[in-house]
């Protein structure tokens, strides 16, 4: 293995980062969004090179560094990135620095904000990298505080309740997972994801709470404790109540943040933790769980389809299309016992899932950010009645969004199609009347998407905004990288797909027994 | 090496009352000076401990031979934690005590004297002299409260005193039963802890003595429902008292707990395990309701002392070396964070602002005005919450790691507790710092408010960053621990083997 | 026996009979139109070199010699308590040295030398006769102290309560002591013993105790014999009240233990709880648990100084009262420690009783307010004492309380059956922590009345209170000190 502690040092530049610029005074805002974009750039750099050096024919967990920290109680410095983690980083690394160049007008405290953003970025980065609960909770927690002062001090106009209610249900989460993961621990020994994973797959685990607690349905309870915890972070209906209130308050360079990565924190756990470690129960509550992500999709679906705001539907519209994530987890999980279904099904669910959650968070990302330069230019409006007919004045924005918009809508060339196809693919023939219930959501967002479009870009133009400038070339060169991955990524998924399906073959294989 | 710290702390007290009368800026010189000579003292002897596994003696010479007493003075792993504590919590107090005018050399000496006291109880190990150390404490508290406290400062002073002096009462009788029926059983008297600690005392002389020892020291940690000292007197308190009060003086009823009351009835505990296990949960989760609905800013900090004590007291009664291990960790770790808390509270926002109400308070817009206290306050609340990073997240993480074996039902509430916990630092940060309320065209205070100055950053920075590195390297302070309760000839043997594991 | 050996035996006692004579006759004849306070000072003198040249002969003579069976017991403990009670003495004079309270100096040294000569008897009798002989005269001396203040009406109504209250009980006294010797047959303490062992209890030895105990609870002040005492601790001159209060209380309490533990050896009975059997103990203990609580239940309510000094006394009266009960040699010496601590304490705080006194003009507490700043050294010296009347550590009176309660534990180890008392004594404790505290907060925390002076403290009252401030401290560190004589 490497002797460099390449994963610590990609999660410590953005940290020393911004603690360089929080020291910078309020004045230097100029320096400040330029070290902050420096600092991401690095970031982005250390993401390349790692997918470079990444051995893809591997499913293991490659870049490790494993170290004693509290021997006594278990915790060990464990890092190490597979397919999945590395996808993760390399999508923080991605969407950071754009939502940096999407703040650079942020000017109230401009040292604090890229501060904080930095060290939400290494946060991030903690918690795709970690290995052992300890360490990964650490991150996992770490990640909510500039969150937080990021929508508390440059949010909308209710974004002190938005924030707290925020932050509040995620801590709820937290503490379940946390005392979960303590009930773990005091049955097995062990903090380590990979060993519990093996002790789960083995039927160890079980025995071994059952031992340590006496209670009958203890590995039901633990298991339910950690679903809180990452169902909150997803969100899964009916846990999502927060999340439209935190997307429309955050300044949208922040949900950008929120939506592309943060998110993704949560499926990343069903993958990474709830799934290896707690099969059993997910397949016991195989049904249950199946309509929590069938309502996920149709409710969130219908519900953005009602709303009147830009950044509320966009925000619905992210909940749905996690939904579908989730979907597949739960099909994969469910049906690998009993029936033998060929793995290329399940694999092919799973590497669904993780092209979805990449392409999401770079479609949603992009978006959100044409909003803020649609914001930008309409002096903070954003409702959907506001405009109209805006094709006419700016084509160039109307025909980028637009790309960006069908790619979420799943236009195929596009890469928001491979990943619902993938999806779909897989959970068709692992429960069929799942799929079926949810194209519902498919057809609904399609109709609200195409809502959006003809309200704000077609029909008679708003005489409000005849002198809408178009985009500028900085802010062309801004949205570029974004729009050319969605079409390469439309066209050539196996460049994604090469680096991670090791991981999902391995996933796979974890969960038949 | 340790015993010094307890007799510099005196020395400085003589030193101070020599003082000419108004010489303020000579007083605050020899306080910083004394109590930064105790803490290196502190540092050095804790570090230079071999073996923090045994229980080295520092110094032991008879006393009242007549009734078995010596001057004993010890210290193993648990007090190194404790003494080093005391040593920052001694040094950052006075950095924030900086500004006061009104009879400074005394207000310095009740402080070195107090500072003495505690450092003796940490360090004896004859139990006649760590009450001795231990009542002597409560009367600098008294006149540090009563003299340059704010709100209530009388009553709130006469009420902790009294409630402390009848805390160590109920201590006192249970000390006399136990040396009488101890002499009766080996046939000659002695007040050694240790040779006390092998004594098996009967169990119906345990099942009346233990509460009433326990309960008596229980009362000055903070224990449900004994606690309703602790909101007032950490009000009325000035920053240092408070920071004192609630960093170092609630853990010395919690070290007597585990010291003198479990190490020597551990039947005794047993016994009523399940009834202190409640009681701790019941503490931690009203204190922590309570504290969520306060008006005043220091209220919400006072009952959020109680609520935490409340881990305290839950680790020491689940018997097992992971609880009690994370029971005297978060001795330390509050003891900073409270530190911390009080400190941002009275000094930085109270002397400058002069009220402590929320209502005035969120027209105030402090996050910009003072941002450093601003931060600070951010940081201390989220070590409060127990977020990981901080010291107080692997504290109660072993609390609860520990109860989970014993109480699972306790500990789901202990979890309730801490999402409280997190409910209020939240509601503190919106209504103290970052306040969305309108400001009011003409307010009061036109004039800028006093920058942080130096001696306040000092201490902030030194508690913060002592909470930072306990809560990323656990180990150091855990290393002195642990070798203490697992040692398999320890005082807590007893305590420990005869439970679950 | 020739009288020459007697006065030998006796040379404490008549070396202080000397000083009286001389002090008198000093007084009256050689500094007749001097003023009262050159008087003063030349009189102290002279009584302090006495009082130190007797207690020089009591320590350093090593005799033992029982005098016409029991008449006169010198010992070497009755020998250390002679020497307390003169050092009592010493003290006492150097705070009244300032007084203003009379012109008649020659007269109060000597009536304080007589009363102590009275104690010194009354410490090495083990004969009832002598015992109430010595008793009497310390009594009437002090009776005449507290009539001191000619110009205070309430010196005066003071000391008739004193006097007919102390009349009275004498009476029970002798009653009692009469009882005795008729049931017994002899007056000596251990013929007394042997007479009245195998008899039983008597309902006519039942009533001996009782009145016995009458007598000696109103010496010392216990509840219901208690009546007495505030209005004479009020209304005595200050330095009086603080002889009654310290010197008295020791030869008492010595004497007490004395006929109850040696003279009613065998009818103890048994104080117990639940083990109720009839003797002097029961007796004693209900005094004791009645004088705990009502000393310190209504000290909390006084606005004087002086009266909560008396409560005071009446609470720590019934704390002694059970190391009388427990009836072990450690509780003797345990109980002697404490009543000596006792003494000094509160002479110290009746000292500085006397200097607020006179410097504002009375002794409410709030005459106490800002006494840090106005008289620093002094009002350091009321932190001591106060604190150690109070129990704090590491104060002589916290260890005495120390060794009385747990000798009291420990004289039944078995089934602790004293506990009941001691946990009402440390209960009634904390109560008490609340008003020394009343006063203490008067002096450290609140302010005196804008522009009020310093406090000069006359220099032999400062000295005075210095060293008795610095030997509570030092035996409460050093407790072997003092326990290595009883």
């Amino acid at each position: 293995m490497n002797t460099m502690p390449w994963l610590t040092i990609l999660t410590l530049v953005p940290l020393i980062g911004g603690i360089i610029i929080a020291g910078l005074g309020a004045e230097q805002k100029r320096l400040a969004r330029g070290l902050a974009l420096a600092f991401s750039l690095v970031g982005l750099a250390g993401a390349m090179c790692l997918w470079n050096h990444f051995d893809s024919a591997s499913g293991d967990v490659q870049f490790i560094e494993k170290h004693e920290w509290v021997q006594s109680l278990g915790i060990q410095y464990f890092l190490g990135v597979d397919g999945l983690g590395l996808l993760m980083v390399m999508l923080t690394a991605i969407v950071v620095p754009l939502s940096i160049l999407a703040s650079w007008r942020i000017d109230d405290r401009a040292h604090i904000y890229n501060a904080l953003v930095l060290w939400l970025q290494a946060g991030l980065f903690g918690t795709f990298t970690a290995l052992n609960f300890f360490h990964w909770f650490l991150f996992w927690e770490l990640v909510l505080i500039p969150a937080f002062f990021l929508i508390k001090l440059w949010g909308g106009p209710r974004r002190g309740p938005a924030a707290t209610q925020f932050f509040i249900y995620t801590m709820v989460g937290s503490v379940t997972l946390l005392l979960s993961f303590l009930a773990i621990r005091l049955a097995t020994g062990s903090f380590d994801f990979i060993e519990l994973a093996g002790m789960a797959k083995s039927g160890v685990l079980a025995s071994k709470l059952g031992a340590a607690f006496g209670w009958k349905n203890i590995g039901l309870i633990v298991f339910f404790g950690a679903f809180l915890g990452f169902a909150v972070k997803v969100p899964v209906v009916p846990f999502h109540t927060w999340l439209p209130a935190a997307y429309t308050e955050a300044p949208s360079p922040v949900t950008m943040l929120l939506t592309g990565v943060m998110s993704k924190m949560g499926v990343y756990g069903f993958l990474r933790i709830l799934l290896p470690i707690f099969p059993e129960q997910m397949r016991l509550l195989l049904t249950p769980l199946m309509w929590l992500a069938i309502l996920t999709i149709v409710l969130s679906a219908c519900a953005a389809f009602a709303q009147r705001d830009l950044k509320r539907i966009l925000a619905y519209s992210s909940i749905n299309h996690l939904g579908y994530c989730l979907l597949a987890l739960f099909a994969v999980t469910g049906a690998a016992s009993g029936v033998n279904l060929p793995e290329l099904q399940k694999a092919a669910a799973l590497n669904g899932v993780l092209l979805q959650m990449f392409n999401h968070g770079l479609t949603a990302s992009a978006l959100f950010l044409f909003v803020s330069l649609l914001e930008k230019r309409s002096g903070g409006l954003r409702g959907l009645d506001d405009f109209g007919g805006l094709r006419k004045v700016i084509p160039v924005f109307t025909g980028l969004m637009g790309i960006a918009l069908f790619s979420s809508l799943g236009l195929p060339g596009l890469n928001g199609f491979v990943g619902e196809f993938l999806i779909f693919k897989g959970v068709f023939p692992l429960a069929p009347w799942a799929a079926a219930l949810s194209t519902i959501g498919l057809l609904v967002t399609a109709i609200f998407l195409l809502t959006l479009i003809q309200r704000v870009f077609c029909g008679p133009l708003n005489a409000r905004w005849s002198k809408m400038p178009d985009l500028t070339l900085s802010e062309r060169l801004l949205v570029l990288p974004a729009i050319a991955l969605m079409f390469i990524l439309g066209v050539w998924p196996q460049f994604i797909l090469g680096a991670v399906d090791a991981t999902v073959v391995k996933l796979v294989q974890q969960l038949n027994f | 090496m340790l015993a010094w710290t307890i007799y510099i702390s005196f020395i400085g007290v003589l030193v101070l009352m020599l003082l000419p009368r108004d010489d303020a800026r000579a007083a605050r010189i020899v306080a910083l000076l004394t109590a930064i000579a105790s803490c290196v003292v502190a540092f050095v002897g804790a570090i230079q401990q071999a073996n923090p596994g045994e229980v080295t003696t520092i110094v032991k010479v008879p006393w009242i031979p007549s009734i078995g007493a010596s001057y004993y003075l010890a210290a193993d792993g648990i007090s190194l934690v404790l003494v080093v504590l005391t040593g920052l919590a001694a040094v950052t107090g006075i950095l924030f005590s900086w500004n006061i005018e009104k009879r400074t050399k005394e207000f310095f000496a009740f402080y070195l004297a107090l500072i003495g006291g505690v450092y003796g109880v940490f360090l004896s190990f004859d139990v006649l002299l760590l009450f001795v150390f231990y009542e002597l404490t409560i009367i600098p508290k008294y006149f540090l409260i009563a003299r340059w406290g704010s709100t209530r400062k009388e009553y709130g002073a006469m009420k902790l005193a009294l409630y402390s002096f009848v805390g160590s009462h109920l201590v006192l009788i249970g000390l006399i039963a136990a040396w009488v029926v101890a002499r009766a059983q080996t046939g000659h008297a002695s007040l050694d802890l240790l040779e006390l600690s092998k004594i098996s005392f009967p169990l119906g002389f345990q099942h009346w003595v233990f509460p009433l020892v326990f309960i008596g020291f229980g009362i000055l940690a903070g224990l449900w429902p004994f606690h309703t000292w602790a909101p007032t007197g950490h009000v009325a308190a000035p920053t240092a008292g408070s920071m004192l009060l609630a960093g170092v003086v609630m853990k010395l009823g919690a070290y007597g707990c585990l010291r003198v009351a479990m190490v020597l009835f551990p039947e005794g505990v047993r016994m009523w395990q399940n009834e202190i296990a409640l009681l701790a949960v019941i503490g931690i989760v009203y204190g922590a309701g309570v504290a969520l609905v306060q008006k005043d800013f220091k209220f919400v900090i006072g009952y959020s002392s109680v609520s935490h004590m409340g881990f305290v007291l839950l680790g020491l009664a689940t018997l097992n070396s992971i609880g009690l291990s994370g029971a005297v960790l978060q001795m330390f770790s509050h003891g900073i964070i409270a530190g911390l808390l009080f400190a941002v509270v009275g000094r930085m926002v109270y002397d400058r602002t002069h009220t402590r109400d929320f209502n005035d308070l969120q027209t105030m817009q402090l996050g910009k005005l003072l941002p450093f206290a601003g931060v600070t306050f951010v940081l201390a609340g989220v070590a409060s919450m127990g977020l990981p990073g901080f010291s107080g997240f692997v504290a109660e993480l072993q609390v609860l790691m520990g109860a989970w074996q014993v109480f699972p039902k306790s500990t789901i509430l202990a979890g309730v507790g801490i999402v409280v916990g997190v409910a209020y630092i939240l509601r503190a940060w919106q209504k103290a710092f970052y306040s969305d309320a309108v400001v009011p065209a003409k307010s009061g205070h036109d004039h800028p408010l006093e920058p942080i100055s130096m001696p306040e950053r000092i201490g902030a920075v030194i508690l913060l960053a002592a909470t930072l590195v306990i809560g990323i390297f656990p180990g150091l302070l855990l290393n002195w621990i642990q070798p203490c309760l697992n040692s398999p000839l320890s005082m807590f043997a007893r305590l420990l083997n005869g439970g679950p594991q | 026996m020739n009288y020459f050996q007697i006065i030998q035996l006796a040379a404490p006692e008549t070396i202080v009979v000397v000083t009286v004579l001389a002090v008198l006759a000093m007084d009256l004849i050689a500094l007749r139109g001097r003023s009262v306070e050159q008087r003063f000072n030349a009189g102290a003198l002279v009584s302090i070199i006495g009082c130190l040249l007797a207690a020089l002969v009591a320590m350093a003579r090593h005799e033992s010699f029982n005098l016409m069976n029991g008449l006169l017991v010198v010992d070497p403990q009755t020998d250390f308590l002679k020497v307390v009670l003169l050092i009592l003495t010493i003290f006492t004079v150097l705070i009244s040295v300032s007084g203003k309270f009379t012109e008649h100096v020659g007269e109060y040294l000597s009536l304080v030398l007589l009363a102590t000569i009275g104690l010194m008897f009354l410490v090495s009798s083990e004969d009832i006769l002598m015992i109430f002989i010595s008793l009497e005269m310390a009594s009437l001396s002090l009776y005449i102290l507290t009539a001191f203040n000619k110009r205070n009406a309430r010196s005066s109504e003071a000391a008739l309560k004193y006097f007919l209250f102390g009349g009275m009980s004498a009476a029970f006294l002798l009653f009692g002591l009469s009882l005795i010797y008729g049931l017994s047959g002899s007056t000596n303490l251990s013929e007394i013993a042997t007479g009245l062992a195998g008899k039983g209890l008597d309902p006519l030895l039942l009533v001996a105790i009782v009145t016995t105990v009458i007598g000696f609870g109103f010496k010392v002040a216990a509840v219901p014999f208690h009546l007495w005492a505030p209005d004479a601790y009020e209304g005595a001159p200050t330095p009086s009240a603080a002889f009654i209060a310290s010197g008295s209380k020791v030869a008492s309490f010595f004497i007490l233990a004395k006929i109850m533990t040696f003279g009613f050896a065998g009818v103890e009975g048994s104080a117990v709880w639940h083990g109720y059997v009839s003797g002097w103990m029961p007796v004693i203990a209900i005094v004791a648990a009645l004088s705990m609580v009502l000393g310190n239940l209504t000290a909390i309510v006084q606005t004087s100084v002086k009266r909560l000094l008396a409560y005071s006394a009446i609470a720590h009266a019934g704390y002694m009262l059970l190391g009388v009960l427990a009836n072990t040699p450690a509780s003797l010496s345990g109980l002697l420690f404490y009543v000596i601590t006792y003494a000094l304490t509160v002479l110290g705080a009746f000292g500085v009783v006397t200097v607020v006194e006179a410097a504002t003009g009375g002794d409410a507490i709030r005459n106490f307010a800002g006494l840090s700043r106005r008289a620093p050294l002094m009002s350091l010296c009321l932190l001591v004492f106060l604190l150690s009347l109070g129990g704090i550590p590491p104060l002589a009176g916290f260890i005495g309380k120390f060794f009385l309660f747990s000798a009291v534990v420990g004289a039944d180890a078995d089934h602790l059956g004293l506990l009941w008392l001691v946990i009402l004594a440390i209960v009634m404790s904390a109560v008490s922590f609340y008003y020394y505290l009343q006063v203490l907060k008067q002096a450290y925390v609140l302010d005196a009345a804008a522009g009020a002076p310093d406090i000069k403290v006359p220099p032999a009252t400062l000295f005075a209170l210095v060293l008795l401030a610095l030997l509570v401290i030092l035996l409460g560190c050093a407790p072997g000190l003092l326990t290595q004589f009883l």
